[in-house]
């Protein structure tokens, strides 16, 4: 049996999830003119916080639009099964007809992009989306998929074994630095 | 989970995860598309020896809702007439590539044999009068969303009204209602009870006038008539007369209090009321809650190897 050492940094602090959250909620607001048509997903389970603080955020930008917040259950869309244990949280809550409407797709962490491959196919059994944007707190590179995000809270470079966690106090990323017997 | 073959292959949890997933089943099964991909290239046999339309319905809606080829085998218009063995049949079927059968059986412990002759998984869909544990699943399901209780029946009580001895819908019941907190009342004459009760974790009732209007669900069991002549009851008149669901008696029923039957229902013998006119019917919404958890159930087996955890909503 061995044991992995780790090192544990925070990469964001309480402050900064905020300020992240009220920027990308301003920049939703500015690249969407039209924000009657504007409909917020999270993703099960890590995206939906961030989706509903963001939802609070654009109300308060904008006051005289009410804008849906609904949450997507991607784990009968994953194409991989049997690689990953399954998570069941909520199921799925999509409050209106995404026909014609443009969907903000929200996750905690960007990562292979599979979630998000299995997310659009999910959102697709709800309607067909004008246009999908996706925001997310951190992008960690290594994409497997041609997917990209259009609203990022931080970048952070990391390695394809770190661990990346994001909450509301902060983000961290836990680096293993080697193995001890 | 290898396999489902028995209430008791589920721990308390198990269970629990599984109304759980059926949750999930329920909001795509609500959608104008209720199909998802989820089990894309598997295929699920339903292999029935014994008639039963709508238990069979069930599963390969189940199946196709997922996504999975479904292989259909009905015993009376096959090479079972013909002689083949239960062990042939199955080797014949594993060789065309069967992730998992789904077995109904007049025999007792039938599904059990089966898992020696195949490396797929093997759903229970009613053997004898030993188990039908989907059943029990789609029951305690509609018992707790009907009361909003997710993880429990704790508090609740049910009367199991009819044939208890020959009912393998009874036997998995009474396992997965008390293993979630509920108690459980018999109403039967003797004659339709096992001959031991011990370690059941259940009560009795001569009558159904004595708790029928104080238990929180009704749940009436489809009388054979056969059955009248073999258990020697002196009449079908005087069993209906303290054992079948009147208009007099339904009426009687707690206002909350749920109707629920595993059909098809003998109109006349075991209930005389017209379900359609008890408001605490829940009769067709098993038929629909059915299918959610066929799925959850056809999803944990087949869904991936990892266990299945759960978690509760927002989190980091």
């Amino acid at each position: 049996m061995s044991s992995t050492s780790t090192v544990s940094s925070e990469i964001l602090g309480i402050a900064d999830v905020d300020k992240a959250l009220k920027r990308i909620a301003h920049e939703i607001v500015e690249r969407n003119t039209d924000l009657s048509d504007v409909v917020i997903v999270g993703m099960q389970t890590g995206g939906t916080w961030i989706a509903s603080r963001l939802h609070e955020n654009i109300a308060q930008i904008s006051p005289a639009v009410s804008v849906p917040l609904g949450a997507v259950d991607i784990s009968m869309y994953r194409d991989d099964f049997s690689l990953r244990p399954i998570v069941l949280s909520a199921p799925t809550d999509i409050p209106v007809d995404l026909t014609g409407r443009t969907v903000v797709l929200v996750d905690d962490v960007l990562f292979t992009g599979r979630t998000v491959r299995a997310a659009l196919e999910a959102l697709n059994d709800h309607g067909r989306p004008r246009a999908v944007q996706l925001a997310v707190m951190v992008d960690r590179g290594h994409r497997e998929l041609p997917i990209r995000p259009d609203y990022v809270g931080k970048n952070i470079p990391t390695h394809f074994s770190d661990e990346v966690s994001v909450g509301p106090e902060g983000v961290t990323v836990v680096v293993a630095s080697g193995e001890t017997a | 989970m290898k396999h489902l073959l028995s209430t008791r292959d589920l721990s308390t949890e198990d269970i629990v995860s599984i109304l759980a997933m059926a949750d999930h089943m329920a909001e795509i099964n609500s959608r104008a598309l209720p199909k998802v991909p989820a089990l894309r290239g598997r295929t699920i046999a339903s292999v029935f020896f014994e008639d039963s339309t709508r238990t069979r319905l069930s599963f390969e809606t189940a199946a196709t809702r997922l996504s999975a080829e479904v292989m259909t085998f009905i015993a009376s218009s096959s090479s079972v007439n013909k002689g083949e063995s239960l062990r042939d049949t199955i080797e014949t079927l594993s060789a065309m590539g069967v992730d998992a059968f789904v077995v109904r059986h007049k025999s007792s412990g039938a599904p059990q044999q089966i898992t020696q002759w195949t490396d797929a998984a093997v759903v229970n869909a009613g053997d004898g009068w030993h188990q039908h544990p989907t059943q029990a699943l789609l029951d305690a399901y509609t018992i707790t969303r009907n009361f909003h209780e997710l993880n429990s029946m704790h508090g609740r009580t049910v009367a199991i009204v009819g044939d208890i001895k020959h009912s393998r819908v009874a036997r998995s019941d009474i396992d997965v209602f008390t293993r979630l907190g509920a108690q459980v009342v018999l109403v039967a004459p003797a004659a339709f009870l096992p001959t031991s009760l011990d370690g059941w974790g259940v009560t009795t009732a001569d009558s159904l006038d004595d708790v029928v209007g104080v238990v929180d669900v009704v749940y009436m069991l489809r009388i054979q008539r056969e059955r009248m002549d073999e258990a020697q009851l002196p009449s079908l008149r005087e069993y209906s007369s303290l054992f079948a669901l009147t208009p007099e008696r339904a009426a009687r029923m707690q206002s909350h209090a749920l109707l629920l039957h595993p059909g098809p229902i003998n109109r006349g013998i075991e209930m005389t009321v017209d379900p359609s006119l008890v408001p605490g019917s829940r009769i067709l919404q098993q038929v629909t809650n059915g299918i959610s958890i066929r799925m959850a159930v056809l999803f944990s087996l087949l869904g991936g190897d990892a266990t299945i955890t759960l978690s509760n909503g927002v989190e980091g």
